[in-house]
């Protein structure tokens, strides 16, 4: 088995996995060599679930363009890997669930303050609180925003804009998200009344497992150009905030899963791995999943808009700072799939781009990135763990060209929960952070075992990566303070 | 054991075992809901209806699963205890229909751990081996 999957070194930090057997276009990952001695390792192993498998797999799939593509934080996920990139033909290709997963548009949200780590030193630990207090997190959580299915509807179709015209923010905001924190296409009708009633009360709160706010330090600028158009500087004050759609998108996942089983069986998919259940883009069930994730995204930009709010609040509260002195800086979703137009050897075409624990990366000249970021490009956000550093990095014209404009989103796990929940004790790790000088509040323990630093993967080695293959380009580094787990 | 965690790079990989194809799924929600509290300590104080229909029976493990997490933010209610018939449907599918039992989260009684996301296709397998019955997937968390 293991023969199957030579790869071909074809630059510092870009491999090749050669087109071979029913793979419709190559394989090609951005990694170091750490990373691809473990994925080799696991094939090595026959284990059950490996990502350079997955990968193969989804160069098999119909209408894929160019290669299967994959990033340095590349681990195994449901038939299409996490830190993997696929784009699509819109007439011969499919949508694939996998490519998206559960928790659609999960993302990231990086605020900025006036405020430096001095003027917080003292006031951390009351921060930590005030947040952890402000920002409903943990199981069985709800926020303050109650809606009915038809209030969801509107918000499925408006996103982040429904819950600033309900005072969650300012048109400020909504400039610095993604596609405006609004995508089109959204038709509330695809979406199940299940997905829509278990979103009650869950706008506006954080979720748990690795979602997180971080109060952090711009700890180190990287790029002197990009860093003051985003308006970061060394010792500055910003928060991160990764959180998703929520039981809606969770749901939304549910049930797409289902149809897409069936409409693999009935269009005749030559599917390796049941789990890459997929349609043709073209097809009714095709299209209603599009739509169903557009409102999947529009539900998690309204979320983070939401949170950010809470957040701004507290801010706002504890320092004597106004509104809109807290800026959003940008927020980007690494779990999704879009349409976007494309060069491809010469050629400009519109292709279905699924993200999987990707983010977009669009380098300089892009309409879609927000004008002030526009000639630089927009921010990508890479999230952290919990005692290690999170990232800002932007996308470039290579990346453009060699990567359907894909940044990386984390660290990637290099532990499983099980594994990690058996080696580290919340409380350790609390107090390890402590002796840091990092505060953190938990509601679960147990959570803190399964997201402790150690069960993921060195950020900076995945960052080195990108940068190296040039794919993305480091702009500031982020140093936690503090951290909120749910 | 009737229910335990295997070892996998995914979120959880959880195992349900019994006499019957419905220990088995009893078992399996048993070990989603100690993902999410400890299942031990919840009181069997609310009652719901639980039911799903699917083509084959590891897909129906999909759907039971499914009816667990949807109660969890409809109803508020974490199920521990479950009685249930796995049985043929007239059009050819199998279904489960039931009852559930459980409470409401207590934060200081039951000792929250993480949300589960979404149940997968991974590692889904429902079969009879050896005269037991083994109901296993990958969970989301």
């Amino acid at each position: 088995m293991a023969e199957a999957f030579k790869l071909e070194q074809v630059a510092s930090s870009e491999w090749l996995l050669p087109r071979q057997g029913e793979m419709r276009v190559p394989g090609r990952i951005f990694a170091d060599a750490t990373t691809i001695d473990q994925l080799r390792a696991d094939v090595g192993q026959e284990k059950e679930w490996n990502a350079l498998r997955q990968l193969r797999d989804v160069a098999c799939l119909p209408g894929i363009v160019s290669a299967a593509l994959a990033l340095p934080d590349i681990h195994p996920g449901y038939g299409f890997p996490i830190g993997g990139v696929g784009a699509f033909d819109l007439e011969e290709g499919v949508a694939v669930v996998g490519g998206v997963g559960f928790d659609i548009n999960c993302g990231v949200r990086l605020l900025a303050t006036p405020l430096d780590r001095e003027a917080i030193e003292k006031d951390l630990p009351a921060l930590a609180d005030g947040l952890y207090e402000s920002v409903p997190a943990g199981l069985g959580s709800e926020g303050k925003l109650r809606l009915s299915v038809s209030e969801i509807d509107e918000l499925l179709v408006q996103g982040a804009r429904y819950v600033v015209e309900r005072g969650y923010g300012t048109e400020e905001d909504l400039e610095r998200i993604e596609e405006g924190g609004t995508i089109q296409g959204a038709d509330p009708r695809t979406v199940s009344k299940l997905a829509k009633q278990r979103q009650f009360g869950q706008v506006g709160t954080l979720g748990s497992g690795n979602h997180y706010l971080e109060v952090q330090v711009v700890d180190k600028v990287l790029d002197s150009e990009a860093a003051p158009v985003y308006g970061l500087s060394e010792g500055q004050v910003v928060v991160s905030i990764h959180t998703g759609s929520r039981a809606l998108g969770h749901q939304i996942g549910q049930d797409y899963l289902k149809t897409m089983e069936g409409a693999s069986r009935r269009y005749a998919i030559p599917v390796r791995e049941r789990e890459l259940v997929c349609a043709p883009i073209r097809s009714p069930e095709g299209k209603a999943y599009l739509s169903a994730v557009a409102c999947g995204s529009n539900c998690a930009f309204a979320n983070r808009q939401a949170v950010a709010h809470l957040v701004r609040g507290t801010l706002v509260r504890l320092f004597g700072l106004r509104p809109e002195d807290v800026r959003t800086v940008y927020d980007i979703g690494h779990n999704n799939a879009k349409v976007e137009r494309h060069t491809v050897d010469g050629e400009t075409r519109d292709l279905l781009v699924h993200r999987k624990g990707s983010t977009r990366a669009f380098g300089p000249g892009r309409e879609e990135s927000p004008e002030p970021y526009r000639a630089v490009g927009h921010p990508t956000l890479v999230g952290g763990t919990m005692g290690t550093v999170s990232y800002v990095l932007r996308g470039t014209s290579l990346g453009m060209e060699r990567a359907f404009a894909s940044g990386i989103h984390g660290a990637g796990r290099a532990l499983s929960r099980k594994k990690a929940a058996d080696k580290f004790w919340g409380e350790e790790v609390r107090k390890d952070l402590a002796e840091r000088g990092i505060v953190l509040r938990a509601h679960s323990l147990r959570g803190v075992a399964e997201e402790a630093p150690g069960a993921y993967k060195d950020v900076e080695r995945v960052v080195q990566a990108v940068a190296d293959a040039g794919i993305n380009r480091p702009v500031a580094r982020l140093r936690p303070l503090a951290v909120v787990k749910g | 054991m009737p229910f335990e965690y295997l070892e996998s790079v995914a979120d959880a990989f959880l195992r349900g075992t019994g006499e019957t194809p419905e220990e088995a799924f009893a078992e399996a929600a048993r070990a989603m809901t100690n993902l999410m509290v400890d299942v031990d300590t919840l009181l069997l104080r609310e009652e719901v209806p639980l039911s799903g229909e699917a083509e084959t029976l590891d897909l129906l493990l999909v759907e039971w699963l499914s009816a667990i997490l949807a109660a969890k933010d409809l109803e508020r209610i974490y199920l521990s205890a479950f009685e249930i018939e796995v049985s043929e449907a007239a059009s050819g599918t199998v279904k489960v229909a039931g009852t559930g039992w459980g409470e409401r989260l207590d934060v200081s009684r039951h000792d929250p751990r993480l949300e589960v996301k979404g149940v997968s296709l991974s590692g889904l397998k429902v079969v009879e081996e050896d005269g037991r019955w083994i109901a296993q997937c990958v969970v989301d968390i």
